[in-house]
């Protein structure tokens, strides 16, 4: 005989297990499917979690004794990086810590936390197991395939919360491939550093924590960014280059990583550390133009899977968990009245709609194609030189006049962007891709 | 800190490894005539490499850290890219 349940969830990282956890609370019978040995066995991010949409779903989720907080971020960092220089800007608040606004943590230690809370609220795990197929009957989809002897499992809705390389996704033939500009790659390692050492260097106190994101010349001449934050007794390290410039600059990402850990501004933060883990992983960042078809008759597709993550932000798990919840409470509408049709689950692609998600990627959504059409020679390595130099030269006192620096400063900046013309016009279009 | 090598650094990670590849060259002689051999270097774990001798793009698929870059990254769209087996490949010990 075939089982049946009211809902499939593919994928038991942020989107998936926020929708399984939903609808389990609801009393769906809902299987939660992971490839992983376990949830988070196969997942990496930077390292920041966000309270609001995960306090959503577990209220007071910080006060639990095991929760796997790595550090309260108290101050955040932006770093436009010369070769030895940077300018920074920073803002740092003791209000971030209460309420906690967001911190620090693993996915491994993370993920197992989330996935069993939805287990906890009587979500069925199936781990170890990937599904390989959609079931169809005619237009409909009808459950998943998986590759495991009898592995076909039959439900009324399949969630598909594969992440960004979306197998699921493409098989439905509701999206294209991604191009290789809608995606960076990013490398990381996690380094071990004391705790004291931490607190020293980054001028920390108890579990607060810090964030630094930089660009400019880390990334030697491609569109990329680059992170460093601060967990309880390691640093995570890592930069994300686009896809496309990394393939055609034949430079080998970790070899960018590396040079990365030679710049002095970061060489002398992980000073004395050792690496505990590298580790690789995609980064959708094709924005509003880039997200796909999001149900259809018997299908919702979620998190990454569907390109939500707002990368100006560095927001993802939080988008993931909003419309894993989201998708699980129209199924639990689907399910009152008995209709899994399109129509019905229409309603999940109001809600995003009506949502900060889709409002915030709508603002940023001349963004990828800012930074599709920019020189990254120009945006990532000549203007964050010039910047820096012109900054060196305001900060230098060596009798030169002020007015004779800023002269030679916009010089420089125009220089870097090839005149004045091009200059208003990567401004106009910068400004543009940051405002809407 | 240290320099690190790629051997040294997939040395931090835990694999589980299948006794069949997940990955495929579709067509070695696709391989042959690109000019750019790109998966030779944005391959985050050295998992290609062109043998010169042999004409034909080695893959060492226990080094896959199954990050989906060759999925879209080789110009010819020649790699055939599925998971490993359930339970298999990566498990992170941190992520
Ligand atoms: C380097 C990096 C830094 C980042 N930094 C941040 C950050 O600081 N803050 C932030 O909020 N976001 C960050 N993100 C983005 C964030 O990680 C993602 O947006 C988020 O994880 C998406 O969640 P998801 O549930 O959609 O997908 P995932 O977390 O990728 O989960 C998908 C799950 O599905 C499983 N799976 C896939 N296919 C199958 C299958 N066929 N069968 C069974 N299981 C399957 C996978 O094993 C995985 O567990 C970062 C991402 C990267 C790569
Ligand atoms: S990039 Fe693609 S076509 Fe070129 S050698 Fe590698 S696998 Fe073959
Ligand atoms: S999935 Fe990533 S690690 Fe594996 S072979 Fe492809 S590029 Fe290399």
């Amino acid at each position: 005989m075939k089982e049946k349940f009211d809902a499939v969830v593919v994928g038991a990282g942020p989107g998936g297990t926020a929708a399984a956890l939903t609808m389990a609370r609801a009393g769906l019978k809902v299987v939660l499917l992971e490839r992983g040995e376990f949830p988070g066995a196969k997942n990496v991010f930077g390292g920041v979690l966000y309270r609001k949409q995960l306090e959503d779903l577990i209220p007071e989720f910080w006060k639990e004794r095991n929760f796997p907080l790595e550090r309260n971020i108290i101050e955040q960092r932006i770093w436009l990086m010369g070769k030895e220089s940077f300018i920074g800007f920073s803002h740092r608040n003791e209000a971030f810590k209460d309420p906690i606004n967001c911190f620090t943590g693993l996915r491994v230690k993370f993920d197992q936390w989330f996935a069993n809370k939805a287990v906890e609220a009587g979500a069925i795990p199936v781990y170890q197991t990937v599904a390989v197929d959609l079931l169809r009957e005619g237009d409909r989809v009808v459950g998943v395939k998986v590759d495991r002897p009898d592995g076909d499992l039959y439900a009324d809705v399949v969630v598909i919360a594969d992440g960004v390389n979306s197998l699921l996704g493409k098989a439905l033939g509701v999206r294209r491939e991604w191009s290789s500009d809608e995606i960076s790659l990013a490398v990381k390692e996690v380094i071990a550093l004391p705790k004291q050492k931490i607190e020293d260097r980054f001028n920390l106190e108890g579990n607060e924590g810090v964030t630094i994101e930089f660009m400019g010349e880390t990334s030697l001449g491609m569109a990329g960014m680059g992170f460093l934050y601060t967990n309880k007794e390691s640093i995570s390290l890592g930069i994300g280059i686009m896809v496309n410039h990394l393939s055609e600059n034949k430079i080998k990402p970790y070899t960018i990583l590396e040079e990365v850990k030679k710049h002095p501004m970061i060489r002398k933060l992980i000073q004395g550390g050792e690496t505990l883990e590298y580790s690789a992983h995609l980064i959708p960042e094709g924005g509003y133009y880039s997200v796909p078809k999001l149900s259809g008759d018997g299908w919702c597709v979620v998190g990454d899977a569907a390109q939500l993550v707002n990368f100006v932000h560095r927001e993802g798990t939080n988008l993931a968990m909003a419309s894993g919840q989201m998708a699980g409470e129209a199924i639990i509408e689907a399910k009152k009245v008995g209709d899994f049709s399109a129509e019905s689950l229409q309603a999940y692609d109001q809600k995003l709609k009506n949502s900060f998600i889709m409002k915030d990627l709508k603002k940023y959504r001349h963004m990828h194609q800012f930074l599709k059409e920019a020189d990254p020679e120009v945006l990532f390595h000549r203007l964050p030189q010039a910047a820096n130099q012109a900054a060196f030269n305001m900060f230098s006192i060596d009798g030169i006049t002020k007015v004779e620096k800023q002269k030679y400063a916009m010089d420089q900046i125009k220089e870097a962007t090839g005149g004045t013309l091009n200059l208003i016009k990567l401004g106009w279009k910068g400004w543009r891709a940051m405002n809407g | 800190m240290s320099q690190t090598t790629i051997t040294d650094k997939l040395y931090t990670i835990r694999f589980k490894c299948d006794t069949i590849s997940h990955l495929t060259i579709k067509e070695q002689d696709v391989c042959q005539s690109c000019q750019g051999k790109n998966c030779n270097y944005f391959c985050p774990a050295d998992v290609y490499e062109w043998d010169p001798k042999q004409k034909i793009t080695m893959i060492a698929f226990e080094n896959c850290i199954e990050c989906g870059t060759c999925r879209i990254a080789c110009p010819a769209n020649n790699i055939k890219w599925v998971y490993p087996t359930g339970g298999y490949g990566i498990s992170y010990k941190m992520g």
